[in-house]
């Protein structure tokens, strides 16, 4: 698998991709490429595969740039979140990971962007299938007007998914920290719960076709702190089976929940990505410490 | 400023100054003839078909021949010289009318509408709604024409024993007339379910089918169920497009025998404007029947925009 990514980072798209970016700039060299090794050191913890590789992506609407030359690698099992100022990029990127971006007609995406090796850009790739491993959980909840069931059989329905979905329909909302308050009202619709629960109903409704990939786009910016703080919980516990990506405006946010840190800054430059506490401790870059001391953004 | 000026000041009565009575009138006055409009009209249907029944023309003092109602409305025969008004005949006429366009309209409509809503580009976009906008604004008569003088011939060739008036190019027109009444007030309702719904389908790997049919259109049924019900007052009331097409010998057939389509039968809406075009006197029992029928068809339209109404409440589109 690595042999082939090795491979794929020779090709002419790439070098055009290289040849564009602005400046190399000292911040680039700051970024750790091989998070594995980091998670070794700094945790001890066991050593985690990649599971998401981004190389030299960029990415446009139209003429302008939203992101410029994002290398990064996502760990699997772990919480990654990216932080920034508004309009840094760090939903587009997320975007990119499932292809969402494919919905604009203006976003245009260049380089490459692996999912376990694969690169999702391929011309062979067909998003739909893409979007099925990758779950996403956005920022304002969205469940369908439908019932809590079918809200949550739903990805199980369009994937034509056999199984059991009384019992997956249990356990996504055991996972979800929502069974508990919706086991007796399954049949009522998933708009009458509160602004927390179907956010949940959300997390559920993603996890249950178990998607590899979790991405969330700040998923409790539209809620009250309890509900926040019940959300948080949720992703530290989904991070055991799930590689979890958050984006989030709120620094104490990624900092309590995550175990990597991507620091995105105007003009869609991901400046630093390391180790949480590496990067709200001791960040190497002058420009992440100011963000996050809050000299701007 | 002192305290005489500010009080003054205060207590100017914008709201009450002539400009703004005078303004306030003109704008209720304008919103108040539609209602006195409809109301003068409700009035003299009712007062005129009145004098049609036997059980009530009496009240209006009217003397004469008339019409007893249980044989208007359960009669199939509606033959005026012989002074047999059936409007069964006609009702189910209309009926057809009705169903036979409805039958058309309903699938292409909501199509176009789920095309323009979910799958059509800018560009297409752009060259279909002026479309829809200019079949829409055609006029019903040169749809009759046209129902008349292609349709029908075209149809003789597949069907040879179809007669030159006949249900089924009526019907056939009234369903093209009203394809964009269904396509553009579902396309609204489809295109008010916001982004987000959509999103969360693409986000859960949903295809655009999957999209439209599983998301967009159950959560816009109650805005699709309306325009079905507003289109298909709009094929009951229609009368140019049926007058030319549907001939003028009425006739009860069976709505639901296909067969009935390929002869020609005369809608509520084409025996009125026969009754009014025709050598009948004013002040007569055809001439009051006139009114009886509108009576029927008004009842029957103004049934259709309750429930659509009441459809539209019942069932909101709560997202």
């Amino acid at each position: 698998m690595s042999q082939q990514n090795t491979d794929e980072q020779t090709t002419s798209e790439q070098d055009a991709g290289d040849g564009g970016s602005p400046d190399p700039t000292d911040d680039e060299m700051l970024i750790q490429t091989d998070v594995s090794e980091s998670v070794d050191e700094t945790s001890g913890t066991r050593r985690r595969e990649t599971v998401v590789r981004a190389e030299h992506v960029d990415v446009w609407y139209d003429d302008n740039q939203a992101l410029s030359d994002i290398t990064m690698e996502i760990p699997e099992q772990s919480v990654t979140a990216m932080v920034g100022p508004s309009g840094c990029g760090k939903s587009t990127f997320l975007r990119c990971i499932n292809r969402m971006n494919d919905l604009i007609d203006s976003a245009r995406v260049e380089g490459d962007l692996y999912l376990r090796g694969k690169n999702v850009y391929d011309d062979d790739v067909d998003p739909v299938a893409l979007r099925r491993r990758v779950g996403m959980v956005f920022q304002k909840p969205n469940p369908f007007p439908k019932s809590i069931y079918d809200n949550v059989t739903y990805g199980l329905e369009i994937q034509d998914k056999g199984g059991d979905y009384d019992e997956i329909v249990e356990r996504s909302l055991k996972r979800a920290a929502l069974w508990d308050e919706v086991n007796d009202q399954l049949d009522e619709s998933g708009l009458e719960l509160s602004g927390g629960q179907q956010q949940r109903l959300c997390i559920a409704r993603a996890i249950a076709p178990d998607p590899e990939v979790l991405l969330m786009d700040e998923p409790a910016s539209a809620l009250d702190p309890v509900a926040t703080s019940q959300i948080e919980d949720l992703i530290e516990e989904l991070a055991r089976d799930y590689t979890v990506v958050i984006v989030t405006h709120n620094m104490q946010q990624a900092a309590r929940i995550s175990d990597q840190t991507a620091v995105f800054l105007t003009g869609g430059e991901l400046v630093e990505f390391d180790d949480t506490q590496k990067i709200f401790e001791n960040p190497e870059s002058q420009r992440v410490e100011d963000y996050i001391t809050g000299k701007f953004g | 400023m002192s305290t005489d000026e500010l009080e003054a000041d205060l207590t100017r009565q914008t709201e009450n100054s002539p400009r703004e009575l005078l303004t306030r009138t003109f704008f209720f006055l304008c919103a108040g003839l539609s209602i006195v409009t409809t109301i003068s009209i409700v009035v003299l249907l009712v007062t005129e078909a009145a004098k049609f029944f036997t059980i009530t023309a009496p009240l209006m003092g009217v003397t004469g021949p008339t019409a007893s109602i249980v044989d208007f409305l359960t009669g199939t025969t509606w033959q005026i010289n012989s002074q047999e008004f059936g409007v069964l005949a006609l009702v189910t006429s209309t009926l057809m009318i009705t169903i036979g366009s409805a039958v058309i309209a309903i699938p292409l409509g909501v199509a176009t509408a789920i095309y323009l809503s979910e799958y059509a580009s800018t560009q297409a976009r752009s060259v279909l709604k002026p479309a829809l906008e200019i079949l829409a604004g055609v006029p019903t008569v040169v749809y009759g024409f046209f129902a008349l003088i292609y349709i029908t011939p075209a149809l003789g060739t597949v069907i040879p024993q179809i007669g030159t008036f006949n249900m089924l190019s009526a019907s056939i027109v009234v369903g093209i007339m009203i394809i964009p009444m269904v396509a553009s007030i579902s396309e609204d309702a489809m295109s008010a379910v916001p982004d987000e719904l959509r999103q969360a389908g693409y986000g859960m790997g949903a295809t655009k089918f999957d999209v439209a049919t599983g998301v967009v259109v159950p959560a816009s049924l109650s805005g699709i169920f309306s325009s079905f019900i507003l289109a298909l007052s709009r094929a009951i009331g229609e009368t140019m497009a049926v007058t030319i097409a549907a001939g003028s010998r009425a006739q009860f057939l069976n709505p639901l025998n296909p067969a009935s389509y390929l002869e020609g039968a005369l809608p509520m809406t084409a025996a009125m404007v026969q009754l009014l075009t025709g050598d009948i006197t004013g002040g007569g029992l055809a001439y009051r029947s006139l009114f009886a029928i509108g009576l029927v068809l008004f009842v029957i339209t103004l049934v259709m925009n309750i429930i659509s109404d009441f459809v539209a409440q019942r069932y909101r589109e709560e997202y």
